[in-house]
């Protein structure tokens, strides 16, 4: 379970935001929209406990893994070396990992259905697939609490349905909770059960995806005209901006 | 069989040819030729403990003159080659080696400062480890400007200790007496092995032991800091606390290095960049690789630094003639795929 209350973040003596509030059962999926500098990923490194909370409080059971929008090492490990770095914690300040890390590694490869990934060079992977291998790795941590940062920015159609597809599903089998980041309402349409809309430093509006994501607060937020609607009978329908131009 | 592990495999292999090969031939090899099958009799009768029938003067040469150097040469190779590997590690840099945080100037002042008071060897020695770990500490409390000490930070107040103490070591060359105190300081200032004893064995064999296991126990870390500072606190890891783990055990091996052979640069710089191209970036294949690479490294370079002219060569002259170019060499290759991304 996730809660926060009257929360708030200042970077540089001005609050990023403040009065924020919401609380996530455990299992749920929680995704976070607003438009740029609103505060999200702020958000997210508060809840990792990267970042101070200035004021409120904050609560979250269990342990996390994060999946930040953009990681680098200059380096070429390969993925199961990558996989592997997510076992950190379980590990002593002298220990390396054991049969039981590997164990954990492979284990979370074959979950995101990339069992024979393990020997590739992440250079030489897709935007896609490294974004799997990053989330892979926060789940060899064997994390309670899935946080990530954009996960499909920068991905085609494709591959944005299959990291959705796959966050829902890990997020079922494995009972995570999930929380996400995202510039396209449509992805939280699509798989999250709550949504927290930033509008501003003291403006936040957080509930079921159902009530708050209405035309109304959607053109709101992202100041721009927002349509809702249905293509496919029974289907999440689809969020589609109405560009001035 | 991985790809990965098929390369390491085939460098342990060579490794184990080479090695042998090239600790023999720089027994044997020098101003007084010993056989290269004599210097196998001397090693081979000293283990199983018989006094071989081979010329006394031979015998005195490899046991007393060269065994110590090459061992001494094998050690500060190696050394210096798992701290650059280490640095380059937690600080996602590929320009830092052991010189960059000060350590090296510190201990050369030390050094210098010793040859100007006392002249004795064991001044020498003591001065320099002693300075070199000052000027970690000094690095350490520089950047601590804020409660966490960012990798730039660090970075800039080793470059600000390393230029203190090189003005400082400039001060004693220009009061020390030109006759006397100024070549000895110039000349160990420059890097070499030419007066190693047992006793300097010791001296540097602990400190590069000990800071080497140290490096070894955090080489998972390593792999984990390389993400970068927030991506590894996020992954649970103590960022500030491993970061000065390893630039303690840094500073042990590199003070000790200067104390008895003098300032050689370029090693850690340019060994971990060819060990990573042969097995890989994971720190755990790539220390032991740097490890051995930087011992075969010195020893070779200390050979042609006693037996190319009559006269020795300094250290420090030859590791810099030699590695700025293949540093260059090995950066284009490198820049080509990895580190530009950074």
């Amino acid at each position: 379970m996730i809660e926060v209350e009257d929360g708030g973040v200042s970077l540089g003596g001005r609050f990023v935001f403040r009065h924020l509030g919401f609380r996530l059962e455990a299992g749920q999926t929680l995704a976070l929209l607003g438009r740029n500098g609103r505060g999200k990923t702020t958000l997210l490194r508060a809840l990792l406990g990267l970042q101070r909370w200035a004021e409120g409080r904050a609560r979250l059971d269990g342990s996390t893994g994060y999946v930040p929008q953009r990681t680098s090492t200059p380096f070429d490990f390969t993925v199961l070396e990558v996989v592997l770095t997510g076992r950190a914690r379980h590990l002593g300040m002298l220990e390396s990992p054991g049969v039981r890390d590997y164990d954990a590694a492979r284990e979370a490869l074959a979950t995101l259905g990339m069992p024979d990934f393990e020997d590739r060079r992440i250079e030489e992977l897709s935007g896609g697939e490294r974004q799997l291998v990053f989330t892979a790795r926060a789940l060899a941590s064997a994390c309670d609490v899935l946080i990530l940062d954009e996960p499909t920015s920068a991905l085609d159609f494709h591959n944005q349905d299959m990291i959705l597809s796959t966050l829902r599903r890990i997020s079922r089998e494995r009972g995570l909770t999930v929380v996400f980041a995202s510039h396209y309402p449509q992805h939280a349409l699509q798989i999250a059960d709550q949504v927290l809309l930033m509008e501003g430093v003291e403006d936040h509006l957080f509930g079921p995806v159902d009530e708050i994501m209405t035309e109304r607060h959607l053109s709101r937020l992202y100041e721009i005209p927002i349509r809702r609607v249905v293509l496919q009978p029974g289907s999440a329908g689809s969020v589609v901006p109405v560009f001035s131009s | 069989m991985t790809r990965a592990l098929r390369g390491q495999r085939l460098f342990w292999m060579v490794v184990a040819v080479v090695m042998p090969l090239a600790v023999v031939g720089s027994l044997a090899a020098g101003r007084y030729q010993v056989p290269f099958l004599n210097v196998l009799g001397i090693l081979g009768g000293k283990m199983v403990g018989i006094g071989g029938a081979f010329p006394p003067t031979e015998v005195s040469v490899v046991e007393l003159v060269r065994l110590p150097r090459v061992l001494a040469a094998m050690l500060a190779g190696a050394g210096l080659a798992i701290a650059g590997a280490a640095l380059q590690g937690v600080f996602r840099n590929p320009l830092v080696g052991p010189q960059i945080i000060g350590v090296s100037s510190g201990a050369g002042f030390g050094g210098a400062l010793a040859i100007l008071l006392f002249g004795s060897a064991w001044a020498t020695v003591g001065f320099a480890f002693v300075f070199g770990l000052l000027a970690i500490l000094i690095v350490y409390l520089l950047s601590r400007m804020e409660s966490q000490a960012p990798i730039l930070l660090l970075v800039l107040a080793g470059v600000v200790t390393s230029a203190f103490f090189s003005a400082l070591i400039s001060l004693i060359k220009y009061v020390a007496d030109p006759d006397n105190k100024l070549p000895a300081i110039v000349y160990w200032l420059m890097g070499s092995l030419a007066s190693i004893g047992w006793v300097d064995i010791l001296v540097l064999a602990l400190p590069v032991t000990l800071g080497g296991l140290l490096i070894w126990g955090l080489r998972f870390r390593i792999n984990v800091l390389s993400f970068g500072d927030e991506d590894a606190r996020a992954l649970g890891v103590h960022v500030e606390r491993t970061r000065w783990l390893i630039l303690v055990a840094v500073a042990l091996i590199s003070a000790a290095v200067v104390a008895v052979g003098g300032i050689i640069g370029w090693i850690g710089l340019v060994i971990p960049h060819f060990a990573r191209a042969l097995v890989g970036p994971s720190h755990d294949a790539l220390l032991p690789a740097s490890a051995v690479l930087g011992a075969l490294y010195l020893l070779l370079i200390d050979d042609i630094a006693r037996t190319a002219t009559a006269a020795e060569i300094p250290l420090g002259i030859l590791t810099a003639l030699i590695g700025a170019p293949v540093f260059a060499f090995l950066l284009r290759r490198t820049y080509l795929t990895g580190w530009r991304r950074d």
